[in-house]
C-alpha cells in the first residue's frame, strides 16, 4: 500500500516538474504558473469548483451505472446465446464505429437540454464496450467450468451467480477503466451546451473570460476526478478479483 | 445400485457408445478402462446426468435417472475447480446450491477438510495450490455432499506418480469408511487394477469385457503378484484391437 502511495506522488511530481520547464521554456501567458494554479486551485476549490465537479461526477457515474447494468445483462445474453447473438451483433457492430458524439444536437432536440440528453449521449458511447468486453468475456470461459457447474446441480441462475459473472467480472473492470476516459472526455465536449454547472462548462468559461488559471484550475479538477474513479475500480478489483492476481503470478 | 441397459449414445451422429449394459452392487467399485477416445467419459456423463443417453436406461437405486442426481458426486478431469472461489467456497458450493443453511454448511465443510487433511487451506485459491493438492480439494468438493455414488473422469492422471498413488490409497481409505459406491474412468492400467472391484474394458464404444478383481482392497495389493497378473490379462485385452492400429502405424511408416 505504502509503495502504491509512492508512485502516485511520483507521477505528481513528474508532472509538475515537466509543467514548469514548459513554463520557463515558454513565454506565454497561455502556459501558467503552476504555483499560481495551485494557489487558485485550492482557494476556489471549495465554493467554486466543488459544484461543477460535483455535477460532472453525478452525469459520469448515473451514465457509467446504467451502462453498465444495460451492457452487462445484453453482453451476458449475447455470450450465452449464440441465437440472440446472431441478431444483435450485426446492430452492434453498425452501430459501435458510429461517432455518436455528432449525434449531441439531436439527442438535446429529443430529450432536452438538461442533463438526460448529456447522460444519454456518455451511455450510448460507453454500453457498446461493456456490451463486446461481457460478452467475448463469456464466450471465452472454459467449458469445462460449465460442466463441473451442472454437475454440482447448478440451474441457470446459480451459473450466472457463481460461474459465469465472477468470470467476466476482471474484464468488465478493464471495459470501465477504458470507458472513463472516454466519457470524461466526452462529457467535457457535451457540458459546452446549454450548462450552468459541470466541470467542462468551468475550464471553457474559464478559457472564453481569458482567466488561465481557473482554466488550469478546472483541468487539475478533471483529473482529479478521473485518478479517484480509476482508484475506485482499483479497490473493485482488490476486493473481488484477487484470485486472478494470483493466477497471473503463477503464469 | 447402478443398472446400465442397452445403452446407446452418438454425438453428432457418430455412434460413441453402443449396446451398453453394466451393473454395479451398492457398495462395489467399477474401474472403466480403454484407451482415449473409446467413449469411456461419455459413458461417466451419462452416470452424471450431464448427458441423456439416445436408447437404453440407466436406473439409480433402482430410479430411473433423468438429470443431475442430489447424491452423486463427481469428479471431473482438470478439477473443475472454480478459481474465483477460495477452496472453502467451492467446497461450501454444492450443499449452498442444494439449499442447506450458513451453519451445516460450516460443520459439513471444516469436517470435509479436515478429514482430506487441507484444513490449512481453505482460504487459498485454487492457483495459489500443487496438483495434489487442487485434487483434495476436488475430492472434497464431492465428499462433502455425502453422496452414496462418486463418479470420476480420470481424477489423478495430471498428478505425478508418487501423488496419484497416495491420492489412490485415499480414496481406498475413505470408501472403506464411507461405503458409497464408485466409478473411476481411466487409461492407467495400475489404477483400473487398484481401485475396481470390477474392472471394464471398452474399446470402440462397446464393453468388451469386465474382470473380477477379488484381490480388490488387500493391504499393500501393488507389492502382489496377483496384482500384476491382472495387469497383464487387462493389457492383453486392451491390446487386441490396438494391435490393428499398430499395424497401420507400422504400414505408413
Amino acid at each position: 500500500m505504502k509503495k502504491q502511495k509512492f508512485d502516485s506522488l511520483y507521477a505528481l511530481l513528474l508532472i509538475v516538474a515537466v509543467w514548469y520547464l514548459l513554463y520557463f521554456s515558454i513565454d506565454s501567458a497561455i502556459i501558467s504558473s503552476p504555483t499560481a494554479v495551485i494557489k487558485v486551485f485550492t482557494a476556489n476549490f471549495g465554493r467554486e469548483i466543488l459544484p461543477h465537479l460535483l455535477m460532472s461526477f453525478y452525469r459520469i457515474t448515473a451514465a457509467v451505472a446504467i451502462s453498465l447494468i444495460l451492457g452487462v445483462s445484453i453482453g451476458l445474453l449475447t455470450g450465452m446465446h449464440p441465437k440472440i447473438d446472431r441478431y444483435l451483433a450485426p446492430l452492434i457492430y453498425l452501430l459501435y464505429p458510429i461517432p455518436k458524439i455528432a449525434f449531441l444536437p439531436v439527442f438535446m432536440l429529443l430529450f432536452g437540454l438538461g442533463d438526460l440528453s448529456k447522460i444519454i449521449l456518455l451511455i450510448v458511447i460507453v454500453i457498446f464496450q461493456i456490451i463486446v468486453t461481457t460478452r467475448d468475456g463469456v464466450r471465452s470461459i472454459d467449458s469445462k467450468y460449465f460442466a463441473s457447474a451442472r454437475s454440482l446441480g447448478m440451474d441457470r441462475l446459480d451459473i450466472y451467480r457463481h460461474l459465469v459473472l465472477p468470470a467476466v467480472f476482471p474484464g468488465i473492470l478493464t471495459a470501465l477503466r477504458i470507458t472513463i476516459g472516454t466519457s470524461i472526455a466526452v462529457l467535457f465536449f457535451a457540458e459546452n451546451f446549454a450548462v450552468r454547472y459541470g466541470i467542462g462548462y468551468y475550464i471553457m468559461n474559464s478559457w472564453s473570460m481569458v482567466n488561465y488559471l481557473k482554466m488550469y484550475s478546472g483541468i487539475i479538477a478533471v483529473s482529479l476526478l478521473g485518478y479517484f474513479l480509476f482508484k475506485g475500480i482499483d479497490l473493485l478489483e482488490d476486493k473481488f478479483c484477487s484470485w486472478q492476481k494470483l493466477s497471473d503470478k503463477k503464469a | 445400485m447402478i443398472e446400465v441397459k442397452d445403452l446407446d449414445f452418438a454425438y453428432q451422429k457418430e455412434e460413441v457408445l453402443k449396446n451398453i449394459n453394466l451393473e454395479v452392487k451398492k457398495g462395489e467399485s467399477l474401474a472403466v478402462i480403454g484407451p482415449s477416445g473409446c467413449g469411456k467419459t461419455t459413458l461417466l456423463y451419462l452416470l452424471a446426468g450431464l448427458e441423456q443417453a439416445d436408447r437404453g436406461t440407466i436406473k439409480i437405486n433402482s430410479q430411473l435417472l433423468t438429470g443431475i442426481r442430489d447424491r452423486s458426486g463427481v469428479i471431473l478431469q482438470d478439477y473443475g475447480l472454480f478459481p474465483w472461489k477460495t477452496v472453502y467456497n467451492n467446497l461450501a458450493l454444492g450443499l449452498k446450491i442444494r439449499g442447506a443453511v450458513g451453519r451445516e454448511i460450516k460443520a459439513k465443510v471444516n469436517s470435509a477438510l479436515k478429514r482430506l487433511k487441507i484444513s490449512e487451506l481453505k482460504d487459498k485459491y485454487p492457483a495459489e495450490l500443487s496438483g495434489g493438492q487442487k485434487q483434495r480439494v476436488a475430492v472434497g468438493r464431492a465428499l462433502v455432499l455425502a453422496p452414496d455414488l462418486l463418479l470420476m473422469d480420470e481424477p489423478f492422471s495430471a498428478l505425478d506418480a508418487l501423488t496419484r498413488e497416495e491420492m489412490q490409497n485415499l480414496i481406498l481409505e475413505i470408501h472403506a469408511r464411507e461405503s458409497f459406491t464408485y466409478v473411476l474412468v481411466t487409461h492407467d492400467i495400475a489404477e483400473a487394477a487398484f481401485l475396481g472391484h470390477k474392472i471394464a474394458v471398452i474399446k470402440e464404444g462397446k464393453i468388451a469385457a469386465v474382470l473380477e478383481n477379488p484381490h480388490f482392497g488387500e493391504k499393500d495389493l501393488r507389492e502382489k503378484e496377483e496384482f500384476f497378473e491382472l495387469q497383464k490379462k487387462l493389457r492383453n485385452l486392451m491390446s487386441l484391437k490396438a494391435e490393428g492400429v499398430d499395424k497401420d502405424e507400422k504400414a505408413e511408416i
